[in-house]
Order: structure tokens, then C-alpha cells, then sequence
């Protein structure tokens, strides 16, 4: 743990200023509003997931209450374009139109007094279906022609990516061919607050405002105005307070439209709130990613080539506005990870099945490619008999190198890989942990190590979104600075925080120009009436663009000081200057308080040059060069695996991270231990399983677990600082990172543990029943199978 | 995710409550950690709900000289808060009944009653050789913990009853106690569990499997072993395992066997 720098400014580990409100339960979510004539909204749902809807009946005297895609011929399909040569496109109705195609997906919307009114109006819809027979598995998806999702197409794939680049010549040069299957299981994000929209037509603005729980209020916006037909000056969206995002809240959802239109159209306030119920089946949308790789490497554990197929479960429709694009693009172009080699082929298919359209979840792809790259790793060591940690270290791409462009044509921007996993060895402490598993546990556990190593593309620009085929490509962000009466900074910024601290660390590089105190430094965001432009908070870039933006529009402030506090010492202004927070000259100095009193209150005392733009800025950002600024981090753990349980716990988890610049130590150490705690979920807890008819078979938190306070170990995380060269302050993105290695992480622990017993688990999540499975099996063969 | 309509009672005693239980679709709840979800996610759809948690007579804890008298309505909080003189076991259980916000509501009397084969106390009230008070129209009657629960989510409780109190016996001096179970996480179900008393004064060595798919299940072998020779073979718990709980997997099995054998070695 970083102690952090003195001062408020950039590295001062400041506590944020956002926890008050939400520790006092003083937050304002939308869940808590409550505005007069207010109607909640439920919907009735598909209970089969593949079927062609006959016939669909609602109640006499229920219309106006209950409402089908009929009777809303005005609202668009959800349809995200994508530029990729092979990309198929899906239409995605607000309700469902003719089929439904997972179950969950939304047929009728119900309107009532209350939410328990309008889930007894859903039970009364009555629907009638011809169904069909469900695609669950995307590897039979995939070679299915006959039943199709969209029937439209002529077989269930989204799109194919490929990419040779020197694998046959890299191939050849190999002593050692490691073959390994590697899955995920299909998640939810499971964010503390569900998706949540409250719309209202406002009569004062003559204008439709939507309050949402969302990560991109700028993004929802064209996106509902688009899909609505509304001209988009129409329409205002307004993130609130939100309970997490994690890339769930940063598309336009069918129930946002229906929503928003019965605000249109009935000129009063409807909302709809998600319960966890319907988050966990119709929300189960990301992670599941299925691995057939082969590694070449030398006799020493050279990787020297890398023949991939890649198939992403794609579900049932392709988002807008990142579409189904995004998630192969990233696996495709990251699988690489952080290591130098030459050869690498790679084939990735995105297959469409009758499960909830995939989303980007925390992490994107990287949690999926750092999974399967960090085993190979492992299982490579094991083939040339050599330690994990030594054929890592061996193959990373190391400092001199920098910046690198990889096999994947991702170009590394800084850092130093190798010594990050040194790091993670040191403060691991291996070799007591070695000793440890030498003498056995006394109650019979089977200690293991682990390491994983990855970098993390973030702050990613048009250059990369424009490559992923993308409807929208982010550009410049926009942020808008006001020094208020009083000498207080007003800063306005188009991304969202919902737990990144950004109303702490927006003011703390604020302050590191213009040295205010950070508590006279409100934050504004989450407001398209209110806030400039941005496409929103994903992709872990909000403190590089958004950061970037305001230090620079800050910048452009403190000539107009200069000029004013000159002309008020009745000094010249070049031999005047900006300092410490006052203009200081041959005569003293002066506030910035006395000069927002001369601006605002007291004109007759400006200069006649004075900058008529007067003391507020605003001002786009975008890096020198926006092929992201990458992150980095080796994490490690110790495990104790229980062979009679198939228990694991975590005993040490370390992590050496870099993140360029650190804005704030404890908001990025925050980040990290939330994202690993999502990692651990993955790793060994979460999991929507799916029988032959694609019913999931997890509709509560009793079945679908995800880790509480006492599965999460406590979490060293030390820092290293390599500066980005493409960015403001060399700060990089890192709200991701701490979701990407731990399941590669620990997987590599358990499989040491178990190495003995020749025990090799490749599938999130590692369930107890799963691992004594494992245990059980091997015990029952008479010898250990080859790697 | 909301309950369909439904009418509230809290009746202020016992003859109130089971008048109320007598009409259409009456349900009675206590502290409504199982019923609560059920009613939200509609699977349960009661006329009246027949709130029988605030009621005294099912709130008293009485030391009736050989053995604790434990009304329905007690939480696993207060259990757990306050161990009682010969019945240790009953805190140490109640201390690891899902996490502090259900103890504090959740109650004996209601875990009985809804039957969840998982929960701790149809385990630990076969093995601890508890007796069941029932109160109906009819009167009272008092039914063995171990044959309380007839199947999974099913007991001999009638529509118009409650359960009124459990009996639970005072332990003899020396008398052994091991208990163990198997949760994914803290505060979740367990996937397998076992209890074991060995009571020499008392003669008593019981040995029961929870979280299956039915009731607590004895392992009559395994205790007579323990009793006798002080130990049991692994085979000999496996075998008796798969008289009680057939067609387990190799993993589901193993699990099984590992929650006996630990419940014996904490003994």
C-alpha cells in the first residue's frame, strides 16, 4: 500500500468525497425518487427461450395498462451497425415482435400504482407459442443451419474474426506443442443496484427527462432519441446516483424505450426498477468464452507461437451502441497478454444462442484471454518441467522493449512487466510458502501458488473502437471549469461515477493546477442538461479523457488570472505569475477569490484586455496518441485446497500493479480490491447454468452465489509508477484491472496444488463438486496422464 | 418481484392464531426467512398470512429440569445470545445458522416447520433426540424430532396446526458432541452435513446425514460403532451412506462422507 503524497493534489491518498453521503444513506438512486402520479412498470416475460409467439391475449379493459410492440409502432428496433466485414446484424424490438429468443426477454410492459400492481397485471397476459428447439450450446450453435435464431441469416453467427500473423514460420521453430480446452461459465455483473429508469415529460422544458441508472447519460441519450424518434434536444437524461455499472449500465435496454415512450405518450412519470430475479435470467450476459489453444514453444518454455479458436456465446442479439463486436475484437486482438512472441493465428467466433444478448462485463474480454493465456503459460512449464513462475518471467515482454508493438499489432505503451511479477514473488513470499507445502498442512489441506500476469488496454481511443467495427467511436472528451464567487471551481464532466471516486479525483487534478482546496471543488456529472459532451464512463479510460479534459481546461484559466490579479497589484502582467494557488508579483499577491470578487461583483476594477471568456473554460481532450495508455499487474496467491472438500481459501493474495501516474492511492487500491472480488466470483462462485430447453437454472442469489465479505481475503497491492507517454501526467486507466487475473490466478494455484495428484482444472467456476470431481477422477486412473 | 395480494394477521395469542389458520388459505409465518422470498418470488400465495412471531406463549424458554423447553417463536439469535445449561450444542449451532440478519428473525419453530432438509436445526434436533409440540384444534401432540419431517418441504404438521415448542433433552455428564457442515460460502445452505452425539450415561449414539434430499437420515451402524469401539471405518460410513442417500455421485458422495467423518472428529 502506497502512504501516498502530501498535499490534495495528484497522489495524495485523499478519502473520497462521494462516501459521506452513500455511508450516512443519504444517496439519491433512482429507486429512491418518487415523483407525484408516479406509475412503476413490470413486464411479463418469455418463459421458454426459443419459440414463435401465435398469439398473444391481454385482458379486457387492460389496455392502457398493458401494452405489446403493437401498440408502439413509433419505437425503432434496437439495431447496432457494425462495420466488420462479416458482422450480422440483429434487431432487437423493445418487446418482443413474433419470437423470443432467451428466456427473459420482455413481452408486455404492465403499468400499475405500484410494482406489485403491475406484476399482477403481467400474470394476467396470456400468450401462446409455437416453440422451437433451443440453441444453448454455441459450439452446436455455431454448425446449426436449420435453426436459426434470426432466421433472417442463414446460420447463428454473429461474425468470424481472424488473424495470422507469422504463426506458420514461428510454429516450425518449436521442441514443445501443449495442447489445453479452457471455459468460462456465463455470467451476470450483478452491479448492488439493478437497472433502473424513471421518465417524465417535463412541460417547463418541453422536453422528455430520463432519470437513469447509467454509465453513459450521453450515449442514452442519442441512443433513446434515436430509437424514439425524438429530436435528441428533446430528451435530457440524468444519471443520478448508481450503484455500479460494470459495463451492464452503458447500452440502451428494451425497457428503457418502453419507459421513455409511455412518458411520451401519457405525459406522466413511469419507472421501472430491475429486481434480482429478473437481473440474474434476463441479465445473464457476459464471460462465457471457450478456448482451443496450442502453444509452440522451445525446450527452455520459449513461447514461440500461438494457434488459437476462440467461440463467445453471444446470446440472443447484438447491444447498441457497442455491439456483439466488441467482445471478439477484444479477445482476438488481447490474447497475447503481456508476452513477446512472433507467431500467433487465431479464429474467433461469436455465435448467437437463446440466452441474453452478451454485454461487456467489467474487464471485457481480458478476464476470458488472461484466463486462458496465464493456464497455457502454466501448462507449459509443466511440459518443459520448469517453475511457473520462471517460464512467465522468461516470456514477458520486457522493459528495453518498450513501447512494443505485440503479435496482435497492440501497442504497448510503458512499463516494466518483468519487474511487476518479481515484485508479486517478493512480497508473496515463496519461499516460505514452499516450505509450507513441503511439510504438508496438519489438517490435511494442499497448499498451492499461483501467478498471473497481464496488461490492461485502457483509455483506448477512435483509432481502436473505429477497428471494432463500432456504431459509435469515442473522440474527445469534454470538460467545463468555472471558478465561482468566492474563489470555489465548479468542474463539469459528460462521464459518470458510480463508485470510480471520479468527485474526488476530478477535484484532486483540479487542484494540482489550480490549487483549490479540494473540498471548494464541486464535481458535476451525470447530466446531459448540465454537463459537455462525453461517451461515457467504460473502457477505463473516464480519468485519462475526462481527466485529461479538465487539467487542461483548468490550464486555461490561469491566464485570465494572471491578467486580472496583475491589473489588481497594479503590476505588469508578464512579471506576474501563477503560483501556489494566487497570482503572485512584484507587489504580493492575490486570490483567486479576490479575482472571481473582481469578475463577478466588483467589473470596475477588470482591466479593459480583460479575456472576455471570462473565468469559465471549456475544453476537448483526447491523448497525444490513442491507442490506449496500457495498465499492467502480476497477481499472486498462496491457496489451501481441501482434497476432501474441494474447499479452496485463499490464504495471501498479492498484487503489483501499474497504472502510469496514481491519481489517488486509495481509489485505484479500492478499485482493485472490487474488481478482484469480482474476479473471485468468477474464479470460484458464479455461474448461470442453462438445461437443454435454455432454462437457466439460477433465478435467486440461493443458487446463483457470488462472494460476501468473508470469501474475499484481505488484499496486499503494491505499486509500481511508469508513466504513460501518450497521456496527461502519464496517468493510465486502471478501473478494470483488478477483475481480469483472478481466476487465472488461482486456477494456477489450485492446479499446483494438485499437480501432485495430477489434477489439471481449466473451467470457471471451480465449484467444490467440480473439484473433488476432479480429485476423484484422477484418483481413479491408474496413473497420471501426459501433459 | 413482488407478493400478490395478501391479508396480515398478528394474532395476540395461540387460540386466535389456529382460529385464524382454520380459513381458506391461511398460512402462518414467524420470522419469515423462507416464506418472506416465497411470497415475493409468488410461489407462495396465502389469502392470510397469520403472523404467530410476537405471540408470548411461543417466545418462552424453560428449564424443565431434564431438559430445555424452547418455544416456537424463538429466534436463532436469542440461541445463539444465551447457551443453555446442558444443551450446549443448541448456541453452537444457532451461532452458524446462516449469517447475524436471519438469526435475528428467523425461528426455530418456523425452520421445523418449513422442512428445508439443508437447515441446521431438523439435524440437530434428530440427533439431540428433540420432541416436537404441536398445537391444533385438536389439542397438542408431541411428535419425535426425527420423525417430524416426512420428506423434503414436508412435515406432519396439519393445515389448522403450529408448531408450538421443542423439548430438547439435557446432555449427561461427559456426553460428546460433533457437528459439522459443508457451505459453499458463509451463510448459504449446506451441501452436506452431519451431526453426532455419543451420550454414555444416557446410552444414547446418534449419527445423522443432513442436507440431502429427504430428512435427516440415521447412520445407526456408524454410532453403534463409535459407541462400541470408539471408531468407525471410512467403509463403514460409506456404506451406510449409500444405504441412506443412494445414487450420489463420486463427488456428492465424497462430500457426504467428508461432513460424517468430520462430524466425528469434532466429537
Amino acid at each position: 500500500m502506497s502512504e501516498g503524497k502530501p498535499g490534495q493534489g495528484v497522489g495524495a491518498r485523499l478519502l473520497r468525497k462521494e462516501d459521506s453521503r452513500h455511508l450516512h444513506g443519504r444517496g439519491s438512486f433512482v429507486p429512491d425518487m418518487i415523483l407525484p402520479g408516479q406509475r412503476e412498470v413490470a413486464f411479463f416475460r418469455s418463459p421458454v427461450a426459443h419459440a414463435r409467439i401465435t398469439a398473444l391475449r391481454r385482458p379486457a379493459g387492460s389496455e392502457g395498462r398493458i401494452f405489446f410492440r403493437e401498440d408502439m409502432p413509433e419505437v425503432k428496433a434496437i439495431v447496432a451497425p457494425s462495420s466488420l466485414p462479416s458482422f450480422k446484424l440483429s434487431e432487437q424490438h423493445p418487446l418482443a415482435h413474433g419470437k423470443v429468443r432467451f428466456v427473459g426477454e420482455p413481452i408486455a410492459c404492465c403499468v400499475g400504482r405500484t410494482r406489485a400492481e403491475a406484476e399482477d397485471l403481467a400474470e394476467q397476459v396470456e400468450v401462446d407459442f409455437e416453440e422451437l428447439p433451443a440453441l444453448v450450446d454455441a459450439h452446436k450453435a455455431r454448425l446449426d443451419r436449420a435453426n436459426r435464431i434470426h432466421e433472417e441469416w442463414d446460420d447463428n453467427l454473429y461474425l468470424t474474426l481472424s488473424l495470422d500473423n507469422g504463426f506458420e514460420a514461428e510454429s516450425k521453430k518449436a521442441d514443445v506443442v501443449v495442447k489445453r480446452e479452457i471455459g468460462l461459465s456465463r455470467q451476470s455483473m450483478n452491479p448492488l443496484e439493478g437497472k433502473g429508469t424513471l421518465a417524465v415529460w417535463d412541460d417547463r422544458a418541453n422536453q422528455l427527462v430520463l432519470y437513469s441508472s447509467s454509465q453513459t447519460p450521453h450515449l442514452l441519450r442519442i441512443g433513446i432519441a434515436r430509437f424514439l424518434g425524438l429530436p435528441e434536444e428533446k430528451l435530457r437524461v440524468i444519471a443520478p446516483d448508481v450503484g455500479g455499472g460494470f459495463g451492464y449500465k452503458c447500452i440502451v435496454f428494451p425497457e428503457d424505450l418502453c419507459v421513455a415512450w409511455l412518458a411520451l405518450r401519457y405525459r406522466k412519470p413511469f419507472r421501472y426498477i430491475e429486481d434480482r430475479r429478473e437481473h440474474l435470467v434476463a441479465g445473464a450476459n457476459s464471460r462465457q468464452h471457450h478456448y482451443n489453444l496450442t502453444a509452440y514453444a522451445s525446450k527452455e518454455g520459449r513461447l514461440l507461437a500461438l494457434d488459437a479458436e476462440v467461440t463467445i456465446d453471444g446470446g440472443a442479439y447484438s447491444n447498441w451502441p457497442f455491439t456483439i463486436g466488441l467482445e471478439p475484437g477484444q479477445a482476438t486482438g488481447n490474447l497475447p497478454g503481456p508476452y513477446d512472441f512472433r507467431g500467433y493465428r487465431v479464429k474467433t467466433y461469436c455465435v448467437a444462442t437463446n440466452k441474453p444478448g452478451f454485454l461487456p462485463y467489467r474487464g471485457v474480454a481480458r478476464t476470458g484471454v488472461c484466463f486462458a493465456m496465464e493456464l497455457m503459460i502454466d501448462a507449459i512449464a509443466r511440459a518443459v518441467d520448469k517453475d511457473p513462475y520462471q517460464v512467465r518471467l522468461m516470456n514477458l515482454v520486457r522493459p528495453e522493449q518498450m513501447p512494443y508493438d505485440n503479435v496482435a499489432r497492440k501497442h504497448y505503451d510503458s512499463g516494466d512487466y518483468p519487474r511487476a511479477l518479481q515484485m508479486a514473488r517478493e512480497q508473496l513470499d515463496v519461499e516460505k510458502w514452499r516450505e509450507r507445502q513441503k511439510r504438508g498442512e496438519p489438517d490435511g489441506r494442499i497448499i498451492g501458488l499461483g501467478f498471473a500476469s497481464y496488461c490492461e488496454q485502457s483509455a483506448h481511443g477512435t483509432s481502436v473502437f473505429a477497428a471494432w467495427g463500432l456504431p459509435m467511436t469515442p473522440g474527445y472528451d469534454q470538460a467545463a471549469v468555472k471558478l465561482t464567487a468566492g474563489g470555489g471551481l465548479e468542474v463539469r464532466i459528460g462521464v459518470q461515477s458510480h463508485g470510480q471516486g471520479m468527485e474526488t479525483t476530478m477535484a484532486q487534478l483540479a487542484h494540482q493546477v489550480l490549487g483549490i482546496d479540494v473540498a471548494r471543488v464541486q464535481v458535476v456529472h451525470g447530466d446531459t442538461g448540465t454537463t459537455p459532451f462525453s461517451t461515457g464512463t467504460y473502457a477505463s479510460r473516464s480519468i485519462v479523457m475526462s481527466g485529461g479534459a479538465v487539467l487542461n481546461a483548468c490550464k486555461e484559466l490561469i491566464p485570465r488570472f494572471v491578467r486580472i490579479g496583475a491589473h489588481l497589484m497594479k503590476s505588469p502582467e508578464a512579471e506576474c505569475r501563477f503560483e501556489g494557488g494566487k497570482v503572485v508579483g512584484p507587489a504580493g499577491g492575490v486570490s483567486l477569490a479576490d479575482i472571481a470578487e473582481a469578475w463577478y461583483m466588483r467589473p470596475e476594477r477588470l482591466p479593459d484586455n480583460v479575456d472576455r471568456q471570462g473565468l469559465e473554460a471549456s475544453l476537448a481532450f483526447k491523448p497525444k496518441r490513442d491507442t490506449g495508455a496500457f495498465s499492467y499487474a502480476s497477481h499472486a496467491v498462496a491457496v489451501a485446497v481441501d482434497p476432501e472438500t474441494g474447499q479452496v481459501e485463499i490464504l495471501d493474495y498479492v498484487v503489483v500493479e501499474d497504472c502510469g501516474t496514481l491519481v489517488n492511492p486509495a481509489v485505484v487500491e479500492h478499485q482493485a480490491i472490487g474488481g478482484i472480488a469480482q474476479g473471485i466470483g468468477t474464479a470460484l462462485y458464479e455461474e448461470q447454468q442453462y438445461d437443454a430447453n435454455g432454462q437457466p437454472n439460477a433465478s435467486t442469489l440461493a443458487d446463483y452465489l457470488i462472494p460476501g465479505p468473508t470469501e474475499i481475503p484481505n488484499i496486499r497491492i503494491f505499486h509500481l509508477e511508469s508513466p504513460s507517454p501518450y497521456t496527461e501526467l502519464g496517468i493510465k486507466g486502471m478501473g478494470e484491472g483488478g477483475a481480469i487475473a483472478p481466476p487465472a490466478v488461482i486456477f494456477n494455484a489450485v492446479n499446483n496444488a494438485l499437480d501432485p495428484l495430477g489434477v489439471e482444472v481449466r473451467e470457471t467456476p471451480l465449484t467444490p463438486e467440480k473439484l473433488l470431481a476432479a480429485i476423484e477422477a484422477a484418483k481413479a486412473m491408474p496413473k497420471r496422464e501426459a501433459a | 418481484m413482488k407478493a400478490a395480494a395478501f391479508d396480515y394477521l398478528r394474532p395476540r395469542d395461540v387460540g386466535e392464531a389456529l382460529a385464524a389458520l382454520r380459513t381458506a388459505d391461511a398460512k402462518a409465518i414467524a420470522g419469515g426467512q423462507s416464506l418472506g422470498p416465497m411470497l415475493n418470488l409468488r410461489l407462495a400465495r396465502p389469502k392470510l398470512l397469520v403472523d404467530v412471531s410476537r405471540i408470548p406463549a411461543l417466545k418462552q424458554i424453560e428449564d424443565e429440569g431434564d431438559a430445555w423447553r424452547i418455544g416456537a417463536a424463538v429466534t436463532h439469535a436469542e440461541l445463539e445470545d444465551r447457551p443453555l445449561a446442558g444443551c450446549e450444542p443448541l448456541a453452537k449451532v444457532a451461532r452458524f445458522v446462516a449469517y447475524r440478519a436471519v438469526r435475528n428473525r428467523g425461528t426455530v419453530g418456523g425452520s421445523l416447520a418449513h422442512a428445508d432438509p439443508a437447515a441446521d436445526w431438523p439435524l440437530v434436533c434428530a440427533t439431540l433426540g428433540a420432541t416436537v409440540r404441536v398445537i391444533g384444534a385438536s389439542g397438542k401432540r408431541e411428535v419425535e424430532a426425527d420423525a417430524f419431517m416426512t420428506a423434503a418441504f414436508t412435515t406432519q404438521l396439519g393445515d389448522d396446526e403450529i408448531v408450538e415448542s421443542i423439548r430438547v433433552p439435557k446432555l449427561g455428564a461427559g456426553a460428546r458432541w460433533g457437528y459439522y457442515k459443508f457451505c459453499r460460502k458463509t451463510g448459504e445452505f449446506p451441501q452436506a452435513a452431519a451431526a453426532l452425539l455419543l451420550d454414555p450415561q444416557r446410552r444414547i449414539a446418534r449419527l445423522f446425514a443432513g442436507a440431502l434430499d429427504r430428512p435427516p437420515q440415521p447412520l445407526d451402524t456408524v454410532s453403534q460403532a463409535l459407541a462400541e469401539h470408539g471408531g468407525a471405518s471410512a467403509d463403514m460410513v460409506n456404506a451406510a451412506l449409500a444405504r441412506v442417500a443412494p445414487g450420489l455421485g463420486p463427488a456428492a458422495r465424497k462430500l457426504r462422507a467428508t461432513a460424517v467423518q468430520r462430524a466425528i472428529a469434532h466429537a
